[in-house]
């Protein structure tokens, strides 16, 4: 039960808004303190992780090309190109966006998009470009939640059309657990399993741009 | 074959350039704090493998250090105005969203066509990290293509990346120390811990209350450990195999995919799920740091109701 407090932790840290870094680390203390290792023992266990799981930190790899096109001006180009298909608003924008996201991530191609390389330099700017065209300049909040709105649509294309690829890391950990309980699955099966969600997702989420789109185009958020 | 480990020596030459950029940066307050983050990410790829457990534990404690008692800045490398981009912009057109759309177009070749090749029975790339891998190689090329076609300045993408790389700030680390964190808790039988109270306290009588509680606890469990896989194993061999799967008779395999994609749900509702739902708010230069887990409860909640919903209707035909 002791072991619980470091899960605690972590909950008051995060709701209190401390550095989350500092925060982990000291839930991990208190996990490995707890559990009964020695803090020697918890350093050693918590550096190894860390250093095992380094392959995460490298995505940022991406960062200096978007930085460079940034620096030339795709935002601005992104949010004006928009702007001239006066036809195109913003629910049906992301919604397309979606579609393609949960597509490709179906076929395994998960990692073509993603919020360092299409959400910041491109989808953002466009969705915001779809907004202003209608509405005017944007105040700081739409503009606001119209960039969370942009990172929300891609985490959940990415989310509920990654499932239905049969190599993708979760299919295969299913896989994996369910054979050493003595049931073995096709992945095939369980990818099949995951469309009928994806596409409530689909319907849920497409739904939701088209109210925040007309929200948007009946005035400015109070 | 080439490994993650090539990944890890551009990784460690670009952080190590990030930290020397920032250390020059004589518009940062916090410039040496900023220096020696960039600095430790840069030593952790280069040398990790060299420093013991104990030596990449102290590390850790560094970066923590240095976020926690915010000692980094924000570097502001010399970079174009607003207005010199809307002009080039107009300058350059469409030409500009030619580097970032090199970057899916390499990937997806590097998945799909370099990843099968073989060379006297030696696969070109690691199989386990053809994505990692090919991401790394569209990064490069995209940079090529990007000064080439918009001719901007050699220095630039480190200068560019640099200033992205501080907007993200300590974020950036988070999702590597949750997964640490992840390998704690498992250390400690967290899971199991739990798993056991779950099942104990809560009566599954009703195959229907089986399911919600199955369907739940993943989210609920996936957002105290910040990833469903963590949430898997713990709750379907404490509920999902017992109770649904061998007392109830439902199919396997709507019960382990429907439970997995529950437990999705709550990735999208926990900060602990730091890639997705921080990191993209900081990108995006949101000053709540909440803003994107915000955007995404509304559908991930009803979404979570319809997967109870489907699980009790597709499981039990």
């Amino acid at each position: 039960m002791l072991t619980l407090l470091g899960v605690a932790t972590v909950v008051v840290g995060f709701a209190v808004r401390l550095n989350p870094l500092l925060v982990v680390t000291i839930a991990a203390f208190v996990t490995g303190l707890a559990a009964g290792l020695s803090p020697v023992e918890v350093l050693e266990a918590f550096g190894r992780a860390f250093n095992e799981n380094r392959f995460v930190t490298a995505a940022y790899l991406v960062l200096p090309v978007i930085g460079v096109v940034e620096r030339a001006g795709l935002q601005e180009r992104a949010r004006s190109l928009i702007a001239r298909f006066k036809g195109v608003s913003v629910g049906p924008f992301l919604i397309g966006y979606l579609a393609f996201r949960q597509i490709t991530s179906a076929l395994g191609l998960t990692s073509i998009a993603g919020h360092a390389q299409s959400v910041r330099p491109m989808v953002a700017p466009m969705a915001e470009g779809a907004v202003e065209a209608r509405t005017g300049e944007l105040s700081d909040q739409t503009r606001q939640d119209t960039r969370a709105m942009a990172s929300a649509t891609d985490n959940i294309g990415l989310f509920f059309g990654e499932d239905i690829f049969i190599a993708i890391g979760s299919i295969l950990l299913m896989v994996g657990f369910l054979a050493t309980s003595g049931i073995v699955i096709e992945p095939l099966h369980l990818s099949m399993w995951a469309i009928p969600t994806a596409l409530v997702a689909f319907v849920l989420h497409a739904g939701r741009l088209l109210l925040f789109d007309r929200k948007l185009r009946q005035g400015p958020s109070a | 074959m080439i490994k993650l480990s090539a990944v890890y020596i551009l990784s460690g030459l670009v952080f190590g350039a990030f930290a020397v950029l920032s250390a020059m940066d004589a518009n940062n307050r916090k410039r040496f704090g900023n220096a020696v983050f960039w600095g430790l990410v840069a030593v952790s790829y280069l040398a990790g493998d060299h420093l013991g457990d104990l030596g990449n534990g102290i590390l850790v404690l560094g970066l923590a250090a240095i976020a926690g008692f915010g000692l980094l800045g924000r570097g502001q490398p010399a970079t174009t105005s607003l207005e010199e981009r809307k002009v080039l912009a107009e300058r350059f057109g469409e030409k500009l969203f030619i580097p970032a759309l090199t970057l899916p177009v390499v990937v997806a070749f590097g998945v799909l066509v370099l990843k099968p090749l073989e060379f006297g029975g030696t696969p070109l790339l690691d199989p386990k990290q053809a994505t990692p891998l090919s991401l790394a190689l569209a990064a490069v090329i995209a940079v090529g293509v990007a000064l080439i076609l918009l001719r901007q300045p050699l220095i630039s993408p480190l200068q560019e990346g640099r200033r992205l790389m501080d907007t993200v700030g300590w974020a950036a680390l988070l999702p590597q120390m949750l997964a640490a964190l992840g390998a704690i808790f498992a250390l400690a039988g967290v899971g199991q811990v739990i798993g056991d109270l779950v099942t104990t306290w809560i009566p599954m009588d009703a195959r229907l209350t089986a399911v919600a509680v199955y369907c739940l606890g993943m989210a609920g469990f996936t957002m105290i450990m910040g990833n469903a896989f963590a949430a898997f194993p713990v709750m379907t061999a404490g509920i999902g195999l017992p109770i649904l799967i061998h007392k109830f008779g439902g199919d396997p395999a709507v019960v382990a995919s429907i439970g997995m994609l529950s437990g999705f749900c709550g990735t999208l509702m926990t900060p602990l799920a730091a890639n997705f739902n921080l990191v993209p708010a900081a990108l995006l230069e949101l000053p709540d740091r909440y803003a994107v887990i915000k955007a995404q409860i509304p559908t991930a909640l009803p979404l979570l109701i319809a997967n109870v919903v489907l699980m009790y209707v597709l499981a039990f035909r």
